[in-house]
């Protein structure tokens, strides 16, 4: 018996066997390496220079990372949240049992599959400011609106004083259909428009939500029924505390990769203008394959490391106040 | 009464989930879509400014002339070159590493399966530099080595999503098979494996949708342009064209780059939800 336990250990070791040679070369040798490399100066041409602390102090010296980190937490303060209660509306509403769900289910999760160059591509023709999709169909509804407020006028004339008239379209006209925005060529736009583009992205925690909702009994709905609770008192006290577990991942996991965004920025804006849109992974891989300073870029990669880490824990920290698990 | 009353109600509600859907149906297809239209208007079409006219006429030959103007087909041979490899890669390392993690009992191997799963959570960016200084060292840049070796060694998402699936296969089978003398080996590769098929059809699309649409990874690692993929073709196409960009070409060959992620997604829906939701639910 012991000697057959001996058998299927030794079995076990050779099965895992190959990650664990993937691990050390790939994964934690790597690392070990960022350390060092990080407290260099190399170019990967020459032999790497010893320098100390000196890259994590450029690290607060340099304008661009300061920049660049209120870049991407600006668009992961925005992105990630949203997301995530966009991604619960939508799963609540394709979570019914009726008719023809599956085809609204199968496009919402298509843009899921699409991601890369060709999607930055598209969303950088969708954006263009004269003549982009977006811009269209909101000149469109401005022109309606224009068209409404002009309908009014006649209807309004008869009632108020002209002065009245005037000052009631004025301002209606003030409140509506101003030129819309240049989106990317516009730093005051650049990144909400990168928000707008990562919600066309939320099929993934969408579907986790959904299959989270299936997974909830019924009996618990019942039970809620009962006590008198509406449509809305369900979704309050019975579908939110079910799916606040789930609620917690797609937050963890949608913070982890905002923090990261890259192809987009990198194809679309090159982190302009006036690097409204460089964020810090595509600065780090500026200095490092770019202008080949990979000893910095090692610190970088480092900074965002613990940033992401500390961030994750303090929202495991809060989750304890907010998660319900089951026991 | 009330029973016809909330009837009335519910079928309000639908009704209201179907308009609310049907919205955000139209507006979630409108950017791919848009992207069919473009991609078959003339060049001077592309900015008229009734932009949102449909092609008029219908120009396929924008398709001919994508695939012409980049070395699509040398692309796209790359491209699947490098998928297939990688595919076929993860599949075999990360099934026979979370079979041992499933199944077979030896010492430290919670801490081991941790150990793999918190890989995840490091930024891919960390490493990336070390190993790119490794690849130089090892004369494998420019070459596809680094986009696929690393893949048969396993992928921590994959050994989790494959370990999920074997978890709940029955112990009889193995026991039978055992009784009739097969090795272990041969109980992973000729019992359990092939009762894994949803888990290989997950791993299979996620590792394709990963692979064909990276950028950031051949970006780094392939020079010269006989090597490049759809991505780096896509993306030098677009930068080339400071001034007019031939936007109905690049939509074109956008769209036949998304081509094969879109039919494999109808095709196998199923299994993309399904990795997905074991994902979050499990994880």
């Amino acid at each position: 018996m012991k000697r057959l336990r001996g058998r299927e250990a030794l079995e076990g070791y050779l099965f895992i066997s190959p990650w664990v040679i993937g691990f050390v070369v790939f994964a934690l040798g790597p690392l070990l390496a960022a350390v060092v490399i990080s407290f260099t100066s190399w170019d990967l041409i020459g032999p790497a220079k010893s320098v100390g602390v000196e890259n994590y102090r450029e690290l607060a010296r340099d304008p661009l990372i300061a920049k660049s980190l209120f870049n991407t937490f600006f668009y992961a303060a925005f992105a990630v949240p949203l997301g995530v209660a966009f991604a619960l509306v939508l799963a609540v509403l394709l979570n019914t049992k009726t008719r023809g769900i599956s085809i609204y289910r199968t496009i919402v999760y298509l843009p899921a599959v699409t991601s890369g160059v060709a999607i930055a591509i598209l969303w950088k023709l969708l954006f263009n400011a004269d003549s982009g999709l977006i811009n269209e169909v909101l000149r469109l509804f401005g022109s309606l609106y224009e068209a409404a407020i002009n309908g009014m006028a006649s209807a309004l004339d008869s009632r108020f004083t002209p002065a009245a008239v005037r000052f009631i379209l004025e301002s209606l006209r003030s409140l509506g259909a101003p030129e819309p925005p240049g989106w990317l060529s516009d730093p005051a736009w650049s990144k909400p428009a990168l928000v707008v583009m990562s919600l066309w992205g939320v099929g993934a925690p969408t579907i986790i939500f959904l299959a989270g909702l299936q997974g909830i009994p019924r009996e618990l709905y019942e039970a809620a029924q009962i006590d008198g609770a509406g449509k809305f008192g369900k979704f309050r006290h019975v579908s939110l505390p079910m799916l606040s577990p789930l609620i917690f991942f797609n937050l963890v996991m949608g913070f982890i990769g905002a923090m990261q965004i890259f192809v987009q920025v990198f194809i679309m804006t090159d982190g302009g203008p006036q690097d409204s849109t460089l964020f810090y992974v595509l600065y780090l891989f500026k200095q490092a394959f770019q202008y080949l300073k990979f000893g910095y870029g090692a610190a970088m990669a480092w900074l965002l490391f613990f940033i992401i880490l500390g961030a994750t824990l303090v929202q495991f920290v809060l989750s304890k106040r907010w998660v319900q698990y089951e026991r | 009464m009330s029973g016809n009353r909330r009837r009335i109600r519910e079928t309000g509600d639908t009704l209201a989930a179907y308009v609310i859907l049907t919205l955000v149906a139209v507006v979630f297809l409108a950017p791919l879509a848009w992207m069919f239209a473009t991609s078959l208007k003339q060049e001077s079409q592309v900015f008229d400014m009734s932009a949102l006219s449909m092609p008029n006429p219908v120009e396929w030959g924008n398709y001919r002339e994508a695939i012409s103007v980049i070395p699509f087909m040398r692309y796209l041979f790359n491209t699947t070159l490098i998928t297939g490899l990688t595919i076929v890669g993860t599949l075999l390392a990360s099934s026979v590493a979370a079979y041992g993690f499933a199944r077979l009992r030896f010492p430290g191997r919670n801490v081991l399966f941790i150990i793999a799963i918190s890989t995840m959570m490091v930024p891919g960016i960390v490493p990336m530099i070390p190993r790119f200084a490794m690849y130089k060292y090892l004369k494998w840049v420019d070459t596809i080595k680094p986009l696929v070796v690393p893949f048969f060694f396993g992928v921590p998402f994959h050994i989790f999503l494959f370990r999920q699936f074997f978890l709940t296969l029955p112990r009889d089978l193995e026991d039978a098979a055992k009784i009739d003398g097969a090795s272990t080996f041969q109980i992973y590769w000729k019992i359990m494996l092939p009762l894994t098929k949803p888990a290989l059809a997950t791993v299979t699309i996620f590792t394709f949708m990963g692979t064909w649409n990276d950028f950031m990874g051949p970006w780094v690692y392939l020079k010269s342009q006989a090597k490049w993929t759809l991505s780096l073709g896509l993306a030098s196409f677009q930068g080339q064209q400071a001034f007019q960009t031939p936007w109905h070409l690049l939509m074109a060959a956008s769209l036949l780059v998304l081509l094969p992620a879109l039919i494999i997604f109808f095709v196998a829906q199923k299994y993309f939800i399904r990795g997905i939701a074991t994902g979050g639910i499990k994880g």
